[in-house]
């Protein structure tokens, strides 16, 4: 006699240890298998593009601190560039440079609370997720120096940046940059040939190139899908076509490829930190740029290359202090479309690791 | 009265304290009274010395983990942190005990104890030093392996009568992986009572004139991982796993139930290694120092090779658990049965000579046998490097084709 069974639908989230945030998945297991899934999500709206058009082009700076919390920096480099191409500013120099020197210790700074994350979901007890943050801290650090805070930053101001750096930060930068690249061979000797951490993400969680590009998805996860698409080089913002640096590309799209992207810009990114470093001559760093920017009428959009994906501002000015409207395309939100064909078929504890390294912000997908 | 008072222990040399005690003008001590106060004291005494032990061990356990994960760990209670455990009792026990609609009642509530009560059963037939034992039972081995499998029916009973799906996916997760590992854990011992023809563990600990780590390593190592499994703890603690299933079979517990739980889960550990000291490791026997120290630094060594375990690496998944148990650790304890058998055969009365020629030979087989089954899989193991865009530094896609 056939045993009767029934599929049950199960709540991940909003309440869920492994969740990153107030999100939730409605999933129908057959069993352990994942049959049909759907994200729910708006549990973090705080309606930040409303409230951007409540104040001025300045204050808006804090807002987006707010939007991806482990990665401000940057947020603020594509909000303030946006009103740049707004307000047709250009930063100096040594702006540019220090904004790239935050942005990627800032990428590096949120590669390493995602492998941490993933490392946690697949159930390793901490070790991982504290050797991640233990130099997470010292970034934090090197921020704390920058502009007196450590995880809502708003350094960055439209034509330049807050204040320039510190004598004490470039000592402490020059040691991290000499530290870092042996704690990043600390993770890979304990991670990347770890055999339960190669069957756990090998041939996990594919996605493919096609439905990537389909999806629209960018960042890491799309890299890891083989495509070979990083705004830092076919659109250089910034400084970036001065840099030499590689691009990591993955070549299956499984979770282990978006484990390898991560680990691998993160040593890219320091790459990137010593040439600027190298690069950065002295001068201002502050377009003379009034309090109350009034952009002319009009609309502009530009983007950067977050940690996470294209992050990108849409504003349109009427005149006024105050934006008249901002579309923020927040990478996390865009790389969930794929998931439900990542996920299909596979087991409960597979769809808990591919959500990981997917590596969604609750706080940019609800904005 | 048979058996348990004819060994020269300490439970039968308090009966015959007992027996014997005389106060002018008043009748001796009844023997059914002697008996009875004998055992209650050694229960009580061991009952106690566990859980003040676990309980204590919950403190260790937290500041080595604390150091594996490069931080301090519990240290504002007392000396180090040394009444952290106390002060976590005192919150369990004095904490509401809330309870969700649409439970099983009693079922519900009677999952702790019957959790429990294995774990601490355990402890009635391992030998903690010389003479030092509540009973010795001869099939003293065949009791553990009935005793814990209690366990899993209290899983079971937790996670169904919860009324929680999380509950649910835990309880099913502990049947599947609980029963399929009892077979290996079974399978593995086997070796050790060949060669010792006794279940009982006095016996065993005095027939080893070498450690049988060194006779029995595939045993040992297949005892070791089918009993982490057995306890749930990593890389198979899948029944609990935080991320995926919150706290599997005890989500929906609070209080001195959940403290309960909690406790059996800490109580597990010191009893596998306990059994992994006694039946591996020459139990209470050393040179040098007392016995009973002897069999506790054996323990902490054991214990301390899972603290290390359990910070180090990711869980598993439970179809690769499940295949892990049928496909490697079944045939592997077969082998080692068929091997000790014949070497029993060979060898009834083992000399020095002959035990490390014995050691040699499943020394060979152990390390043969786990070459070949990691080359199965070894395709699946390779690791991968990323590969690396070709676009020069100043390429520019976006403005070329603008």
């Amino acid at each position: 006699m056939p045993i009767r069974t029934e599929p049950v639908t199960v709540n991940i989230g909003p309440q869920h240890p492994s969740t990153h945030g107030v999100f939730r998945l409605r999933v129908t297991f057959d069993g352990e298998v994942v049959q049909d899934l759907e994200p729910v999500f708006g549990y973090l709206h705080r309606g930040s593009e409303k409230l951007a058009e409540e104040r001025t082009y300045s204050q808006v700076v804090t807002l987006t601190d707010r939007l991806d919390y482990v990665a401000s920096m940057s947020n603020n480099l594509a909000y303030v560039r946006s009103v740049e191409k707004l307000a047709g500013v250009r930063p100096p120099d040594r702006a540019m440079y220090l904004r790239v020197i935050s942005a990627e210790l800032q990428r590096i700074a949120s590669h390493l609370v995602a492998t941490g994350f993933l490392l946690q979901d697949l159930g390793a007890f901490g070790t991982p997720l504290m050797y991640c943050f233990r130099e997470r801290e010292r970034i934090l650090d090197l921020f704390e120096m920058l502009c007196g805070a450590r995880v809502t930053f708003s350094y960055m101001r439209v034509g330049g940046v807050f204040q320039d750096a510190p004598g004490e930060f470039w000592i402490a930068l020059d040691k991290f940059l000499g530290d870092m690249p042996h704690y990043i061979d600390e993770y890979e000797q304990l991670l990347s040939g770890n055999e339960i951490l190669l069957t756990r993400t090998k041939d996990v969680g594919v996605l493919t190139s096609e439905t990537a590009m389909d999806c629209s998805i960018t960042g890491p996860v799309l890299r890891a899908s083989g495509v070979d698409w990083d705004l830092r080089k076919v659109d250089p913002y910034e400084i970036y076509d001065r840099i030499d640096f590689d691009v990591p590309l993955g070549t299956v799209g499984d979770n282990y490829d978006r484990y390898l992207m991560r680990i691998e810009e993160m040593r890219q990114s320091l790459r990137i930190v010593s040439e600027c470093v190298k690069q950065i001559s002295s001068g201002p760093v502050k377009a003379d740029v009034p309090w109350l920017v009034r952009p002319p009428v009009g609309d502009a959009y530009d983007h950067v290359e977050g940690p996470k994906g294209e992050l990108g501002f849409y504003l349109v000015s009427d005149g006024g202090i105050a934006p008249y409207r901002c579309k923020i395309r927040s990478p996390s939100l865009i790389n969930l479309t794929a998931v439900k064909d990542m996920l299909v078929g596979g087991k409960l504890s597979d769809m808990i690791v591919t959500m990981g390294s997917i590596d969604i912000n609750m706080g940019e997908v609800d904005r | 009265m048979g058996p348990i008072t004819s060994a020269n222990s300490f439970y039968s040399n308090l009966y015959t304290a007992f027996v014997d005690f005389h106060i002018v003008g008043v009748s001796p001590i009844p023997e059914w009274l002697a008996y009875f106060l004998a055992g209650f004291i050694v229960i009580f005494t061991v009952i106690n010395a566990v859980v003040i032990i676990t309980t204590l061990g919950t403190w260790v356990e937290r500041r080595v983990l604390g150091r594996f994960h490069a931080r301090l760990g519990p240290n504002r209670w007392g000396p180090w942190g040394l009444f952290t455990p106390i002060a976590d009792a005192i919150k369990l026990l004095t904490k509401e005990d809330t309870r969700p609609d649409g439970i099983d009642p009693w079922v519900f509530n009677m999952a702790p104890i019957i959790f429990i009560v294995p774990a601490i059963m355990v402890f009635a037939v391992i030998p903690f030093g010389e003479n030092t034992y509540v009973a010795n039972l001869n099939i003293g081995l065949l009791f553990i392996i009935a005793v814990t499998t209690v366990g899993t029916i209290a899983i079971f009973m937790a996670g169904w009568a919860s009324g929680n799906r999380f509950s649910l996916f835990g309880a099913m997760r502990a049947v599947a992986m609980l029963i399929s590992y009892e077979v290996p854990m079974v399978l593995s011992v086997v070796g050790v009572v060949l060669m010792t023809g006794s279940l009982s563990l006095v016996d065993i600990v005095e027939a080893q004139d070498v450690p049988f780590i060194v006779v029995q390593p595939l045993g040992f190592l297949i005892f070791f991982a089918a009993a982490s499994a057995e306890m749930s703890r990593s890389p198979f603690d899948i029944v609990e796993a935080e991320s995926e299933i919150v706290a599997g079979y005890h989500t929906e517990y609070s209080g001195m139930k959940w403290g309960t739980f909690q406790l059996a889960e800490f109580i597990a550990p010191f009893g596998v290694s306990a059994i992994l000291a006694t039946l591996f490791l020459k139990g209470w026997d050393g040179p040098l120092l007392p016995s009973h120290l002897w069999f506790f630094l054996k323990v902490c060594f054991f214990w301390f090779l899972m603290l290390w375990i359990r910070a180090t690496i990711p869980r598993l998944r439970i179809d690769q658990i499940m295949a892990f148990a049928w496909k490697v650790l079944f045939p592997l304890s077969i082998v080692n049965v068929f091997l000790t058998a014949i070497e029993v055969l060979v060898w009834p009365n083992p000399t020095t000579t002959e035990w490390w020629t014995m050691a040699a030979i499943n020394w060979a087989v152990a390390i043969l046998s786990i070459v070949i089954f990691s080359r199965i899989g070894k395709d699946k193991m390779s690791t991968r490097r990323p590969i690396f865009s070709s676009r020069g530094s100043n390429s520019s896609a976006l403005k070329g084709a603008n």
